[in-house]
C-alpha cells in the first residue's frame, strides 16, 4: 500500500514495471523490490525451507531471511536474491521459490502439520538406519528437498572483475559513524576507501533524522559526502559490500555495478581485493525479533524495517499495526506510522515501566501504550488478522484480542560484529544493552602484533547518535594515527537525539509460555527452527553452541542467522541454565552475505580460466589437426590424425613412419637450464646422481636427479657448453620445478658456491628429427656437417643449419638415429616449415607425445611420472650405471642408504609381455595370495607403462615387480579393467634393438 | 635470414586503453655482482645508460636496464644487437663470475597505452599501483592473473609488460579483457 | 593473507606471490650421518603454536629465498631476514623478546 507524501528515496514521476510470479506490477525508481512488492500489497513472498509455511518480509536489509526470489530468465536467471537488496528496474522478472505447485497453494505445507514428527535432528535420527538405504533411498529424498532456488541451467554471460588496491584505512559502512571515521582519517592524511553496501549513504540516520552539528542528519551527511568528494585521498563506493576481513589487513569488498541499470556494458560486479593498514567496521546494528507464538505469520515485521518502508519508500504493510517492544527505539515506528496517517491500536511494551522521551511523544500522539504486556499469539494464516494479548509475566492467559493487519516487533539491537570477528576479533557481553559487542582489548591482530580492526558507531555498541558519530570520528582518527598520519582532524561531530530508557531483555514472550506456544515461536524463519527445537537440542546433550547450531540448523540458512542467532543463543543459555556469555557465539565466517562464485572467479573463466602455455609452433599444430594433451600447463600434440583416421591409428602410423623413415617432434617444452660458474661442476655433481663435472666440452650425458629422500625427481641430458657452463635439460614438467630446486640449494645451503642458473627453456624452439633418414633430412637443409664422425652419438655442436642459428644435440629417446635441434624461438615456425619441406621426399611426418612414449617404451627408457611416482629410487629402475660410486655426496645418496631402500624385496623395473599379445591395463596391479596388515589383498607389482607396439605388433609394458629382475620368464597375473585377469611374462624391458645399433649409425 | 616472429605476432587491440605487441626486443639476463664497476661500465657501454637502483628501470628507446634482483639485471638492446652485446659483456667480465644469456626469444613484450593503464594492471596484479607508490622508473615483478610478469610505467599513460613467451597470448588476453571492461575510476582521483 | 617484506627487494609481498618452504635453519646431514641424524634432518619438523622460523621464496618477484620469524598463532611477523644464515640474527631475536615482554 503506497502512502501519499512519503518516500524520500522514490521518484514518483518515474514509474517502473516489473513482474512477480508472472503478475505485472508497478513501482517507482528508487524502490527496492521489497518496497515495490509491499506497495502492490504482495505480502506473501515465499515458503519456509522445512515446513513450507507462508513467509513475508521481516526486514529491510541484508538480514532478511524470508523474501528470497529468483531473478531473471534464461542466461541471467539467479536464485536466492533478497528482495530487500534488489533495486527495482524496468522489466525486472522475479519469481518466488521453494513451493509446489504455487506460492498460494503449496502441498509441502503438509510438513507443518507433521512438525511433531520433524523435530530437531530429524535428518540425523531418521536417515541413519538401515545403512544400505543411504545411497539410493535417502540421498535422493534429501537431495529433492534440499536447496531453495533452482540453479541456473546455462552459464552466466556477464563479466566480472577484480581490482587490487592498497589503502591506509578501509572503512566499511557508510552510515554516520563510517562517514565520520572517513572524515577524520582522511583529514589526518591517510588514503581511505569507504564502502557502503546499499545505494544510499547515511544508514539509519536518514530514516530517524537525529541532529548532528546542529543540522538535520541528512544535511550533515550531504555536507560530509561533499567534503569527502573533494579530497583526493578518499574513494567512496556505494553498492559495495565489505564481505570479509582476513589476516594482515586483507579484505574483500564486492561492488555491484550493473544490476540497478536497465542497460549497461562492462562487468556486473567488481571484487575489490584490499590491503589495508587499518580497517574500521562501521557496520551498524540489526534489530532482533521477539519470540512469541506465530511470530512468523506474514505481516509480522521488524519495527525498524516497517519504519524504513514508510519513510524511505512511502509504503505500509497494513492499516492497523500493533507494536510489540522491549525498548524505546521501537516507538519511533509507532510515531512514524501515526504521522503517516496509519493506525496503531496499541503498543505492547514488555517492560513494567516505560517513560522515555519517545514513549512520551507516542503517548502525546494519543497512542495507547500498554506496559508489562506481550503477544500471546498472532492470529491469521497467510496474513496477520490480529493479536491475542497477555501479560509478559505469566503463562500467556489472554487478556484481550486486538484486530490488526500488521505487527511490528522489536527485541532490541545487536551490533553487526561479523567483520570484526572474521579475523579473530573477540566479543564481550554488554549486560545493560543485552548485546555482544566488540571487545576493544581483543581486536584482530596484524603483522605488527597490534590490532588492525576497529569497530565504530552502532557496530561498536553505541546505539545513540551522539556516541555513535563521535565513536566513528575517534576510530578514524586513531586508525590514521596508528599508521603515523598526524595532521589535524578538526572537531568531533556533535550528535543529538532523544534520550531513551534502558531496554529490558525479553527472550521468551510471555515469560512462562507453555510448550504449545514455544513450539510456534520461530527463531530461524528460513530454516524453521523454533524455540522448542533449541530446547530439545539442549536436552539431548548438544550443549555447545556449535553443536546445537548444527543439530537444529539454527543460523545455517542463507541469511546465516543475522536475525536469529542471538535469540537462539539466549534460548540455549536459558535451557542450560547458563548466562548468555557462557554459551558464547558461533563462529562468524566470511562472506557477510553470499558472494556469487563468478565474483570470486573474476576474469578467470573460459579461455582465461588458466594459462595455456604454447610452444613457438602451437599454431601449426592447431592448424594441422593436432589432438592436444595437457602436460602441466603446456598443450602438446598427442598425435596428428589425418582425414578419417582414429587417434590410435594416427599414433601407430607415426611410430612406424618414424622407425622406417623420419619423424619430427616438437620438443620445445623440455626444460633448459644454463648452469654457469667456477663451482658449477661441483654443484651439478651434487644435483645429479652421476658425475657431470668430468663431462667433456661438446659432449652430452644422461643424468638423474633425486630428492634428499633418494627418490627420483627428474632426468634429462646434460651438455657441457664450455669450461664453466653446462646446459641441463629437464622434463617438460620439470623446468620451473628443477630451476627452483637449484636456486633453493644455491641460496639456502651452498651460498658460498659461485654458480648462477638461468632458465632458458622458452628461448628455443627445439625439434627432434628422428629416424633412419634423419641425417639425410638435415643434410638437405645444409650448413653444418652432421656425419657420424663430425657429430657422434651423445655430442652436440652449433652453427648454421640452412638459414638458421642452430644448436644440434645427437641424442635419442627413441632408439633411432636422432638429432635434437634448437633454434631461437622466433625462428621456430620457419625452421619447422624448412624441416617439413626438406623431409617431404623422405616421407617425413610429425609425431606426437604418444608415439614418443611408445618408442621410448620399446627401448625400455623410463619416463619420470610413469615409472616414478615419488617413491621410486634409481636402483629400482636398474639405473645403477647412472649412480656414481666415486662421489662422496650427492642429493639422495644418504637417503638411498636407508634400510628400506636397500631391501632386496623392493619392486623393480621389468618388461611385461602378455601371453596373448594383448595390452595390459594401465596401472594394473599383480595380486598375490594372502592379505596385508590392513586386511587388504597383497600385491607384488604394478604396470607403469603399457602400449600396443606397432613395431612388434603386440602389447608391451613396463612394470615394477617385487624382486622382478630375478624372476625373468615367470608368468604373473594382473587385474584387468572391469574385472578379470591377464597373465603376463616377466621379460627384459628393452624390447627393441637391444644393442642400440640403430641410434649409433 | 630466416623469418622471425614474436610470440604475439603483432597482435593489438583498440579501445581507450590499447594493448599491443611491442615486437622482438633484444634482452639479456645478466647475473653477477651489481656493485662491480666493470659490470656497470660494460652495461653502460652496451646501453648508454647508468645502472638503476633496486626495483628501478631505465630506458631510452630500444635500450634499457631493469633491476630484476640483487644479482640480476635485464639488459635491453635492439634485437639484432644482442650477439655483439654478449661479446662485449663476455670480454669485459672475463675471469669474473657472471652469467649473461640471450633471453630475447624467451620473453614477450607488450605495451599498454591509454587513459587508465594503472587500473588495467591493478585488476590483475596483487600490488600497490597508487601514483604515490608506483611511478615511471620503477619496475614491479609480480603476477598478471596466474603468470609471472614484470611491468613498469614508461609515462603516466604507457605501461610496458614483459612475460614469458609461452604465456604471451594468455597475458595479452587478460590485459585486453581488463582494458575492455573499462576504468574503475579509482586512481584517476589520486593523480 | 600473509603479507611479508622481502628483505632482498624491500617490497611488501602478498602470500600469493610467495612460495612457502617450511622450517628454516635445518642442518643438512649427508653420507656418513647416523640414521637418527638423517631421520631428524629429513622428517622431523617443528610445528609450534607460537614463534616459528620459516623459509619463503619471493617466487613471482625477485626470486630470492628469505627467512621469516612469525607467530603461527597470532600471525605476528617479528621480521624477515637473509636466507644466508644458520641461525636467526640478533635483531630478530630482540624483536621476538620485545613482543613477548
Amino acid at each position: 500500500m503506497r502512502l501519499t507524501n512519503h518516500g524520500r528515496l522514490i521518484a514518483k514521476n518515474r514509474p517502473v514495471h516489473f513482474t512477480f510470479n508472472g503478475k505485472r506490477m508497478r513501482g517507482y525508481r528508487g524502490d527496492t523490490l521489497a518496497s515495490a512488492l509491499l506497495a502492490n500489497d504482495q505480502i506473501l513472498l515465499g515458503r519456509s525451507f522445512k515446513y513450507h509455511r507462508p513467509r513475508g518480509l521481516v526486514a529491510s536489509g541484508a538480514e532478511e531471511p524470508n523474501a528470497l526470489v529468483e531473478l531473471g530468465r534464461g542466461d541471467r536467471q539467479e536464485p536466492n536474491h533478497r528482495v530487500t537488496q534488489v533495486e527495482l528496474i524496468d522489466g525486472l522478472v522475479a519469481r518466488s521459490q521453494n513451493h509446489w505447485p504455487s506460492l498460494e497453494f503449496d502441498v509441502g505445507v503438509i510438513n507443518s502439520k507433521l512438525s511433531r514428527f520433524l523435530p530437531a535432528g530429524f535428518y540425523y535420527k531418521t536417515f541413519i538406519q538401515p545403512r544400505a538405504f543411504w545411497k539410493h533411498v535417502y540421498e535422493p529424498i534429501i537431495r529433492k528437498s534440499a536447496g531453495l532456488g533452482a540453479a541456473p541451467e546455462t552459464a552466466d554471460d556477464h563479466s566480472y572483475e577484480h581490482f587490487n588496491i592498497t589503502v591506509d584505512v578501509l572503512v566499511i559502512g557508510g552510515g554516520i559513524s563510517g562517514l565520520a571515521a572517513t572524515l577524520a582519517a582522511a583529514r589526518a592524511g591517510a588514503r581511505v576507501l569507504l564502502v557502503e553496501q546499499t545505494a544510499a549513504w547515511g544508514g539509519r540516520a536518514t530514516v530517524d533524522q537525529p541532529r548532528i552539528d546542529g543540522q538535520d542528519a541528512q544535511d550533515w551527511i550531504d555536507d560530509t559526502l561533499a567534503a569527502l568528494a573533494t579530497m583526493p585521498n578518499v574513494t567512496l563506493r556505494n553498492r559495495t559490500q565489505g564481505a570479509g576481513v582476513y589476516d594482515h589487513g586483507y579484505a574483500l569488498c564486492n561492488e555491484q555495478l550493473t544490476d540497478h541499470l536497465t542497460q549497461s556494458d562492462g562487468p556486473r560486479q567488481r571484487l575489490w581485493r584490499v590491503r589495508a593498514g587499518q580497517i574500521i567496521t562501521a557496520t551498524g546494528a540489526i534489530e532482533r525479533p521477539l519470540s512469541f507464538a506465530y511470530n512468523d505469520v506474514p505481516g509480522v515485521l521488524m519495527a525498524s524495517a516497517l519504519r524504513d518502508y514508510v519513510v524511505n519508500y512511502g509504503v505500509a504493510v497494513g492499516e492497523r499495526t500493533v507494536l510489540v517492544t522491549n525498548n524505546d527505539d521501537a516507538y519511533r515506528t509507532a510515531i512514524a506510522l501515526v504521522d503517516a496517517g496509519l493506525s496503531v491500536p496499541a503498543v505492547l511494551d514488555a517492560r513494567a515501566v516505560a517513560g522515555g522521551e519517545l514513549v512520551e511523544r507516542a503517548r502525546a500522539r494519543g497512542i495507547r501504550v500498554e506496559t508489562g504486556k506481550a503477544i500471546a499469539a498472532v492470529q491469521g494464516g497467510k496474513r496477520v488478522t490480529g493479536v491475542r494479548v497477555c501479560d509478559q509475566v505469566g503463562d500467556g492467559t489472554v487478556t484481550e484480542e486486538i484486530a490488526c493487519d500488521c505487527v511490528a516487533m522489536s527485541g532490541g539491537w545487536s551490533p553487526v560484529v561479523h567483520l570484526w570477528s572474521h579475523c579473530g576479533g573477540k566479543l564481550i557481553w554488554d549486560d545493560t544493552q543485552a548485546m555482544f559487542r566488540p571487545d576493544p582489548n581483543r581486536p584482530p591482530l596484524g603483522a605488527d602484533g597490534a590490532g588492525f580492526v576497529r569497530a565504530a558507531g552502532t557496530a561498536n555498541g553505541h546505539l545513540y547518535t551522539a556516541e555513535s558519530v563521535a565513536d566513528g570520528f575517534a576510530a578514524g582518527k586513531q586508525a590514521a594515527r596508528a599508521l603515523g598520519f598526524d595532521k589535524k582532524v578538526g572537531a568531533v561531530p556533535q550528535g543529538d537525539c532523544a534520550v531513551e530508557d534502558p531496554m529490558e531483555p525479553v527472550w521468551l514472550m510471555p515469560a512462562n509460555a507453555s510448550y504449545d506456544k514455544r513450539a510456534k515461536m520461530w527463531l530461524d524463519y528460513q530454516n524453521d527452527v523454533k524455540v522448542t527445537d533449541v530446547q530439545l537440542a539442549a536436552q539431548e546433550g548438544f550443549e555447545s553452541v556449535e553443536h546445537a547450531k548444527r543439530y537444529t540448523t539454527l543460523g545455517m540458512a542463507t541469511d546465516q542467522g543475522k536475525l536469529s542467532n542471538i535469540n537462539g543463543l539466549a534460548t540455549l543459555a536459558a535451557s542450560l541454565d547458563k548466562a548468555i556469555p557462557e554459551v558464547g557465539t558461533t563462529t562468524f565466517r566470511p562472506p557477510y552475505t553470499p558472494l556469487p562464485l563468478a565474483a570470486i572467479t573474476g576474469v578467470a573463466r573460459d579461455h582465461l580460466f588458466q594459462p595455456v602455455r604454447k610452444t613457438p609452433i602451437y599454431d601449426w599444430h592447431d592448424d594441422n589437426g593436432a589432438d592436444f594433451e595437457p602436460v602441466g600447463q603446456w598443450r602438446r600434440p598427442y598425435a596428428y590424425p589425418r582425414g578419417s583416421e582414429t587417434v590410435h591409428d594416427a599414433v601407430m602410423r607415426e611410430v612406424t613412419n618414424t622407425r622406417e623413415n623420419v619423424g619430427l617432434l616438437d620438443a620445445s617444452t623440455l626444460g633448459k637450464l644454463i648452469v654457469k660458474g667456477p663451482d658449477a661442476g661441483k654443484f651439478l655433481d651434487m644435483m645429479y646422481t652421476n658425475m657431470m663435472s668430468n663431462l667433456a666440452v661438446g659432449k652430452c650425458r644422461y643424468g638423474l636427479m633425486c630428492s634428499e629422500n633418494g627418490f627420483l625427481i627428474d632426468d634429462g641430458v646434460v651438455a657441457r657448453i664450455d669450461d664453466d657452463t653446462w646446459l641441463c635439460h629437464t622434463t617438460t614438467g620439470g623446468a620451473d620445478r628443477i630451476h627452483a630446486h637449484m636456486e633453493d640449494w644455491l641460496q639456502c645451503e651452498w651460498w658460498d658456491w659461485q654458480v648462477y642458473v638461468a632458465n632458458v627453456t622458452e628461448q628455443y624452439a627445439q625439434f627432434a628429427v628422428v629416424g633412419p633418414k634423419a641425417r639425410r633430412l638435415l643434410q638437405t637443409i645444409g650448413g653444418m656437417t652432421l656425419t657420424k664422425d663430425a657429430l657422434p652419438f651423445m655430442q652436440w655442436t652449433e652453427g648454421r643449419l640452412g638459414d638458421f642459428d642452430a644448436r644440434v644435440f645427437r641424442i635419442s629417446f627413441s632408439g633411432e638415429l636422432s638429432y635434437e635441434v634448437a633454434v631461437p624461438a622466433s625462428q621456430g615456425p620457419a625452421f619447422w616449415d624448412a624441416l617439413l619441406a626438406a623431409g617431404e621426399p623422405l616421407g617425413v611426418m610429425p609425431y606426437g607425445t604418444e608415439a614418443l612414449h611408445i618408442m621410448r617404451a620399446e627401448k625400455g627408457f623410463i619416463m619420470i611420472g610413469d615409472e616414478t611416482d615419488g617413491t621410486v629410487i634409481p636402483q629400482d629402475l636398474n639405473l645403477h650405471w647412472a649412480i656414481s660410486k666415486k662421489k662422496t655426496d650427492f642429493l639422495g645418496k644418504r637417503g638411498q642408504l636407508r634400510d628400506h631402500m636397500q631391501d632386496p624385496g623392493r619392486w623393480k623395473l621389468v618388461g611385461l609381455e602378455t601371453l596373448d599379445g594383448s595390452v595390459l591395463a594401465d596401472g594394473a596391479y599383480a595380486p598375490e595370495d594372502g592379505a596385508n596388515a590392513n586386511g587388504q589383498r597383497r600385491v607384488q607389482g604394478r604396470v607403469t607403462s603399457t602400449y600396443h607396439s606397432p613395431t612388434l605388433g603386440r602389447g608391451i609394458a613396463m612394470g615394477l615387480v617385487r624382486n622382478g629382475p630375478n624372476r625373468m620368464g615367470e608368468v604373473i597375473t594382473f587385474t584387468k579393467e572391469g574385472g578379470g585377469t591377464q597373465d603376463a611374462r616377466i621379460v627384459d624391458p628393452v624390447f627393441y634393438d637391444k644393442d642400440g645399433e640403430k641410434q649409433n649409425v | 635470414m630466416s623469418e622471425r616472429v614474436s610470440a604475439l605476432r603483432n597482435r593489438e587491440t583498440g579501445g581507450s586503453v590499447q594493448v599491443r605487441d611491442a615486437g622482438l626486443r633484444g634482452m639479456i639476463t645478466l647475473r653477477g655482482d651489481l656493485s662491480n664497476g666493470k659490470l656497470a661500465s660494460v652495461v653502460k657501454s652496451v646501453t648508454g645508460l647508468k645502472l638503476p637502483a633496486c626495483n628501478g628501470v631505465v630506458q631510452d628507446g630500444d635500450t634499457g636496464i631493469a633491476w630484476m634482483s640483487p644479482d640480476e639485471l635485464l639488459v635491453m638492446v635492439a634485437y639484432d644487437d644482442v650477439p655483439e652485446a654478449l661479446d662485449k659483456i663476455a670480454k669485459a667480465l672475463s675471469g669474473q663470475h657472471h652469467l649473461a644469456v640471450n633471453v630475447s626469444d624467451a620473453r614477450s613484450v607488450m605495451l599498454l597505452q591509454g587513459s587508465f593503464v594503472r587500473e588495467v594492471v591493478a585488476k590483475l596484479a596483487p600490488v600497490d599501483l597508487h601514483p604515490d607508490v608506483w611511478q615511471p622508473g620503477q619496475i614491479i615483478r609480480s603476477r598478471l592473473g596466474q603468470v609471472a610478469a614484470a611491468f613498469w610505467l614508461v609515462d603516466e599513460a604507457t605501461v610496458q609488460v614483459i612475460c614469458f613467451r609461452s604465456v604471451a597470448d594468455y597475458a595479452f588476453d587478460l590485459l585486453a579483457a581488463s582494458a575492455k571492461a573499462g576504468p574503475v575510476g579509482h586512481f584517476a582521483r589520486g593523480t | 593473507m600473509l603479507i611479508l617484506n622481502c628483505p632482498y627487494c624491500g617490497r611488501d609481498v602478498d602470500e600469493t606471490d610467495l612460495h612457502a618452504g617450511g622450517e628454516a635453519h635445518l642442518k643438512r646431514f649427508g653420507p656418513g650421518s647416523s640414521d637418527d641424524e638423517f631421520e631428524h634432518y629429513l622428517f622431523m619438523r617443528e610445528n609450534p603454536k607460537g614463534v616459528h622460523f620459516e623459509r619463503w621464496r619471493h617466487v613471482y618477484g625477485c626470486g630470492k629465498w628469505f627467512l621469516a620469524a612469525r607467530n603461527t598463532a597470532t600471525l605476528q611477523v617479528y621480521g624477515t631476514y637473509s636466507a644466508q644464515t644458520t641461525e636467526p640474527p640478533q635483531h630478530i631475536l630482540d624483536a621476538i623478546k620485545e613482543a613477548q615482554a
